[in-house]
């Protein structure tokens, strides 16, 4: 039944999607084959691992069952840029075809590597990402994911040609074209970040242009956190379906997790990444159900193995089985994350970052606030910094080029333009001493 | 000739200059004169009073952010030309001036003019020099006050 409809790609599945459907115990039975190489070949080949393992007297043959992996130590963020920029690649310079790079961060990004078959898994994981939202041959994709070092726009690029579908790499901006390109070329699916999406809706508006007369049917959507809400102003602005898609560059890039016709929970594309859900504060796993943090181990990179990797995403499992038919876990749309760090049209920024930058400006770190909003569908970001009697100045110019000092140095991390205000001080409000860093307005 | 001048940071918004003003009038301290400059964001308070020490002290005991600097006054014939002469004088001494308020002298038929200039030693000397008549803090409030 399922190999006639995997047949049938016009209407049903692709075969690329045949893991989504496997059984249970035998998904469970590829997983512990894929774990127990990947933490052999990472413990063989990148240093950090296997002395993290040696430090807690483990070796790869303790792997003997799927819930070992809670043994294993984790990986951070940090431990990434600690070994910038090759320091945790599995894999000779001459097996790996591609890099990609975090962008938007000061100091060193983060690096990572793909060998010829970690670039067809990522193809794979794409493929089964559009098709999970829909999608097959004869779609024709607008790939509005930035194309470059950030993972989103190649990705999704590699996943639309490999489903069968026309791609348009249009990469991100010039909404204008965008909205040419949508019209004349006829497009059917678009990826894009949802606050940019948002944007183009508006601006169709302006330019008396109503989008739900377009062919445009679907729309994929990734790379910064969104609401229900938001999902159902979009759907019924463009007259489309709109999907949430889940990835980071750590992992693979987009192609982790993906909405399904049900709309409700990323299916993880489990044969490849295994999902872990743990209380932040303990580290200890927590039972299917329960809220936590995600983290993800992959099961068959090659170039760049990544053992438990905290990605600061909040969510929880959802252990009911999922009506689309697919056999692999959900989670939860991420709305919100363990630390402080918050995202702002795909760019990843911490709040120890704008820190830095005020640091770097006054020489002393004055009381401040990150205040996000959404406008016109864009995450706008304003920054209000107390005033301090080292800054202050009678000069009114004098004030003005420090408030654009800062404005500058605040621009230059995140890359965005940033609304900063001085305000008088005391104005921001302490809890416990500490101030609240982040207020994050945007609806979402 | 040079007298101490008050600044004090304010946000550009409704009742925010009233608060500073309260907490100097509930000390008992006497304003002189106040200037404001002020952007669409911001604004910066000026006050001349005679006590400055006690005046900065409350407002900072206060938690503002205050800033204390040397302005110059010059007195002048309140009539028509009594501003242009002077800054005729600082033109040609170029001497720049980051600021400048004035304010009639109640016991006099004089006016008060203020110059935060960038280098106010220099534009004494040049003043002086073209005859203007400078004055010191005493001198000033015992005409204004």
């Amino acid at each position: 039944m399922l190999k006639e409809r995997w047949n049938d790609v016009e209407g049903g599945f692709h075969p690329a999607s045949a893991p989504d459907y496997l059984p249970e115990d035998k998904l469970r039975e590829v997983q512990l084959r894929r774990l127990r190489a990947v933490v052999k070949r990472a413990y063989d080949n990148v240093e950090l691992i296997r002395t993290r393992m040696q430090d807690k007297d483990m070796a790869p043959e303790d792997i003997k069952q799927l819930s070992d992996i809670a043994h294993l130590p984790f990986t951070t963020k940090l431990d990434l840029r600690d070994t910038y920029p090759f320091g945790l690649f599995a894999s000779p310079m001459s097996d790996i075809v591609r890099l990609h790079a975090s962008s938007g961060t000061t100091g060193k990004p983060i690096v990572v590597a793909y060998t010829r078959e970690d670039l067809e898994v990522w193809a794979e994981v794409m493929t089964r990402t559009f098709a999970s939202c829909g999608l097959h041959r004869g779609d024709v994709v607008q790939n509005a994911f930035g194309y470059g070092l950030f993972t989103g726009g190649l990705g999704a690029h590699y996943g639309a040609e490999s489903l069968g579908a026309t791609v348009i790499p249009v990469s991100g901006g010039n909404t204008e074209r965008q909205l040419m390109v949508m019209k004349d070329f006829s497009v059917t699916a678009m990826c894009a970040t949802p606050s940019y999406f948002t944007h183009i809706i508006e601006r169709a508006l302006d330019m008396g242009m109503d989008m739900r007369d377009l062919p445009l049917h679907t729309g994929i959507f990734g790379a910064e956190p969104w609401s229900d809400a938001m999902r159902s102003h979009i759907e019924q602005g463009a007259g489309i379906k709109a999907y949430d898609i889940y990835g980071l560059s750590e992992i693979i890039g987009p192609g982790v997790a993906s909405e399904c016709s049900e709309q409700n929970g990323l299916h993880v594309f489990e044969d490849h990444f295994y999902p872990e859900v743990i209380d932040p504060e303990t580290g200890e796993p927590l039972p299917d159900g329960e809220e936590g943090e995600l983290v993800l181990t992959t099961l068959s990179k090659q170039a760049m193995p990544i053992i438990r990797y905290r990605t600061r995403d909040i969510t929880r499992i959802i252990p009911e089985t999922c009506a689309c038919g697919r056999t692999t876990r959900r989670f939860r749309r991420v709305g919100r994350r363990s630390d402080d760090m918050f995202i702002i049209r795909g760019v990843n920024v911490f709040p120890s970052q704008v820190e830095a930058a005020l640091l770097q400006v006054e020489g002393t770190l004055p009381h401040y606030q990150i205040i996000l909003t959404r406008e016109n569908g864009l995450d706008q970001m304003a920054v209000e910094v107390e005033v301090t009697p080292e800054v202050f100045s009678d000069k009114v110019r004098a004030l003005e080029d420090v408030r654009a000092a800062l404005a500058k140095a605040i621009e230059h991390i995140v890359g965005i333009r940033v609304g900063l205000r001085l305000v008088e001080p005391r104005t921001i409000a302490r809890s416990e001493g500490k101030a609240k860093r982040v207020i994050d307005n945007r609806s979402l | 000739m040079k007298l101490q001048q008050l600044s004090i940071f304010l946000e550009n918004r409704p009742g925010h200059l009233a608060k500073p003003l309260e907490l100097l009038s509930e000390q008992g301290i006497n304003l002189l004169n106040l200037s404001l400059a002020d952007t669409a964001e911001f604004g910066i308070l000026r006050i001349i009073v005679r006590d400055w020490q006690k005046a900065e002290q409350v407002l900072k005991d206060a938690g503002w952010v205050v800033k204390l600097t040397e302005v110059v006054a010059v007195d002048v014939e309140d009539r028509p030309g009594g501003l242009a002469e002077v800054l005729q004088v600082a033109g040609r001494a170029d001497l720049k001036i980051e600021y400048m308020y004035a304010f009639p002298l109640r016991r006099s038929d004089r006016a008060a003019l203020i110059f935060r200039f960038e280098q106010p030693d220099r534009a004494i000397e040049q003043l002086q020099a073209a005859g203007g008549h400078l004055i010191d803090a005493e001198e000033l409030f015992a005409a204004a006050e």
